[in-house]
Formats: structure tokens, sequence, C-alpha cells
């Protein structure tokens, strides 16, 4: 079996005395789409913040295609430069968008794609437009975030990560700050990157979702992996799992 | 009262010249050293933000009367003796800079920390994102109280006439002391300084406009 692209190793990070991730470990290999689920306050964001170091973690690794993320070989951490390129290498998208407000849809974009990837204005536009006509926005290139609704200000969150080509793309609960009636077309962005082979490690609070376009799901459980497989085995055995079919439950619960 | 303001205009223009070098300089300094140091001051390490925050308190503590005559006076005994120009300068500069501090505080510290985070994910470093991400942003919510230390700048700098150094405010009294007509002179001096002043308000609004943006 080749190496995978992540691999995390026993994992943990403290904030003050509360141990918020225990011993994880996980990997993902080229092209699969990993769904993280679990109770909030379970460590999955957390997780998630760590593979791009935007959390210092304090033992065991995280390694993006053999490359340790936040520290150097002395385990000291990088240093501003060194951190800002391994960044660029991962992709994120974030629950609350976090675009720009004072750059439009294709300044988004453009933004890494000209400081970090050292491409013309006139390049980063072109590919601008390429990523946003992919996430169905090329018409609204210049509208400023404000102008969009939230699913379309998602889509440009998502059409800034894939820009830059990340290796991996992480997306942190993405559809939780929509709409219901938004949801959809975020999600539609989404399988259409797994179809083409995008790797991805996503937080999400769409079971059905996970389920649907997964390769793997994980269930996290107060700071460790309490349960992970393919969707259909996951779920199928996931009566085995008191912890995991309670939340299962009560997702049940509140959403029909 | 007309004539004895076109008498005296002649013999302000030296000291107007003064005000506006005093205001230019110490609104510069202040600028650049402030933004530095307030820079410093929310993302500097621990014994730096402590020595910023201390500078500012202590000297916005100060009344600025009080410290321009510790410059003038009061430096000599530490081996810094300066020209009445430069201390005044220096003075008003210090005071200045701590105010400019806290506007840079204020206003980079109301940027959500999502937005460094999403300039951190594109891999952008700290200065690109300073520079590309929170000062754009941030130039709104600074703008307004800056400009309206400037004026500050403008009016306080009349206090240097007390070391001596002959700005406008100087002037007007050497001019009153020669004609004994104080009611005229007080009156253009105060129409200069509004000029000024409601010339760079003016100026400022318009920059306003042009860094608003819609936000989200």
């Amino acid at each position: 079996m080749t190496e995978p692209l992540l691999a995390i190793r026993d994992l943990s990070k403290s904030f003050g005395t509360v141990q918020v991730l225990k011993s994880i470990d996980l990997s993902v290999n080229r092209g699969e789409v990993v769904s993280v689920i679990g109770p909030s306050g379970s460590g999955k964001t957390t997780l998630l913040r760590c593979v791009n170091f935007l959390e210092s973690y304090d033992g065991g690794s995280i390694t993006i295609d053999g490359v340790e993320v936040g520290y150097d070989e002395g385990r000291k951490p990088r240093g501003e430069r060194a951190l800002a390129r391994m960044r660029a290498e991962t992709g994120m998208v974030f629950q609350s968008f976090n675009l720009f407000p004072h750059l439009t849809a294709a300044g988004n974009v453009m933004l890494g794609l000209i400081k970090v990837r050292g491409k013309s204005k006139a390049e980063a536009h072109e590919i601008a437009l390429h990523w946003l006509d992919r996430v169905g926005l090329s018409h609204r290139a210049d509208a400023l975030p404000a102008e969009l609704s939230g699913g379309q200000q998602q889509r440009v969150g998502i059409a800034r990560a894939v820009a830059m080509e990340p290796k991996i793309l992480l997306l942190d609960e993405i559809t939780s700050a929509l709409d219901p009636e938004l949801v959809g077309e975020v999600l539609e962005v989404v399988r259409g990157l797994a179809a083409e082979g995008m790797t991805m490690l996503m937080v999400t609070h769409e079971i059905a979702f996970a389920r649907d376009a997964s390769s793997r799901i994980v269930f996290m459980d107060a700071g460790t992996v309490a349960a992970e497989g393919p969707p259909a085995e996951f779920l199928a055995t996931a009566d085995d799992h008191p912890r995991l079919s309670a939340f299962l439950a009560r997702f049940r619960a509140s959403h029909f | 009262m007309l004539d004895a303001m076109l008498y005296a205009l002649p013999f302000l223009m030296e000291g107007l010249w003064v005000t506006i070098e005093v205001s230019f300089l110490t609104v510069s300094i202040s600028l650049a050293v402030g933004v530095v140091l307030g820079v410093a001051l929310i993302y500097g390490p621990l014994p730096l933000r402590l020595l910023v925050r201390l500078f500012s308190d202590t000297i916005r503590g100060i009344p600025i009367l009080v410290l321009i005559f510790f410059v003038y006076y009061g430096f000599p005994a530490i081996g810094i003796d300066l020209a009445s120009f430069w201390a005044a300068v220096t003075a008003l500069t210090l005071f200045k800079t701590a105010q400019v501090i806290e506007y840079v505080r204020g206003a980079v510290q109301s940027i959500p920390q999502g937005q460094t985070e999403a300039a951190m994910a594109i891999g952008l470093t700290f200065r690109e994102r300073l520079t590309n991400v929170i000062f754009p942003q941030a130039m709104r919510r600074f703008l307004p109280p800056w400009i309206n230390g400037v004026t500050d700048a403008v009016k306080g700098s009349a206090l240097v006439s007390l070391l001596g150094v002959t700005d406008m405010m100087y002037s007007i009294n050497q001019v009153i002391g020669r004609t004994y007509e104080a009611l005229p002179l007080y009156i253009l001096g105060a129409a200069i300084y509004f000029i000024i002043n409601y010339s760079l308000s003016a100026l400022s609004r318009r920059l306003e406009r042009r860094f608003s943006f819609v936000q989200a």
C-alpha cells in the first residue's frame, strides 16, 4: 500500500488543562474523501485546524506527503515563511466563509495566486474566472462578498481554496451557517470536486451527504476516534457502538 | 478692523509656515512610528507589548503642555539638549504617537480573527496578511479618529509658542504687542487655523468614502 497523503499519528492537543485531542490516528489517501462527524466538543474542528497548523499540537505528528506540518526536524515550530508555504498546500473552507470583504469574488480567489503562487494579475484573473465558473459564479466575479448570498459566498470560499491547487482540501462545517435552501448548491460543488479526485477531509453535520460522498466516515467522541469505516459498513454497524448510535439517533430526531 | 488684519498678514506668513512645518513633522513621524508600535502592541512578544503599553499609557496620562516643558527643560538634565523648535516637535510627536498606537490597535483588533485565519490558510505570511488583508480593512476604522487627530495636531502646535518658537500664534502675539489691537488679530488667527482644519476635514471625508466598502 502506498504512503497516505495525510498521516496523523498519535496526535494530542490540550487547551489549558482540557485535553481536546487524545492520541488521534487518522490517514487520508490520495483521492479519498473522509468525513468526520461527532458531537460538538468532540475535537473534530480542532483536529482539522491542526492539519494546516491554525492550531499548534502538543504531541504526535501530522505529515502531508511525508512532510511534518508545523514543526521542523528538531521539533521546533517552523518559521513564518516555511509555515506559510506549508499552509498553501492545504486548502481550507470555513464555516463562516471568511471571505475578504474588501475584495471582489475574483479578488478573493486571486490574492493567494498572486502573492503565494507568483502568478501575474492576468493569469490569476483567468484562473479565478475558471474556478468561479466551476462553482457557477463566473457572472458574479466582480461582486463584493456583501452582495452575495451565503451559499454564493461559500462557493467563492471553495473556489478560493481550490484555485491554489492544494494537495488536500479541509472543509470545516461549511454548510452549518447556511439557510437550509442554500445547502444543496454548496454540497453539489463539493460532490463535483470529489468526483474529480480532490482529496478532502471534512467536518460535517450533513450525515446523509457524508454517507453519499465519502470514502470513509470517522466518528469522533471526547477527543478520540471512536469508530471509522466506509459509509455503508459504518452506518450498518453503528448499533454496536452505543455512543455513535446515540449520536445518530439525536441527529435523526433533530432533522426529521 | 480689516486694515489691522491686512497689515498683520505679511508678518504672520513666516509663523504660518512654522506652524505647518511643526504639524507636518509631528503628524508624519507619529504616523510611521505609531503604526509600527501599534502592530508591536498587538502581535509583538510579551515584553515588547508591555513596553509599548507602558509608553502609551504614560504619555497619554501627561498633559501635553507638561510634556513640552519636560522635553525642553527636563531632557538637558539627561544630556539631551534640544533647540526649542525640536523640543516642541519631539514632545508633540511623542504625544501623537501614543494616540496613533491606540487608533491602530482599535482598528486592527476590530477585524475578525477569521480574516487572519483565511489569509493564513491561503499561505500568506505575516507581512502579506497585514498589507493585503488586515490594513485595507482596518483603514476605514483608523481614518476618522486619525484625521481628527491631525486637526488636533495643527491646533496643538500653537503650544510651541510657549517655548518661544515663532509659529503663527507667536507671530500674532508679536503683532499685537506692536499695535495693541488684539481682537482683529485673534479673529484672523482663528480664521487661518479654521481654514487649514476645515480643508483637512473635507479631505478626510473624501478619503473615508474611498475606503468604505460594504461590510459583510
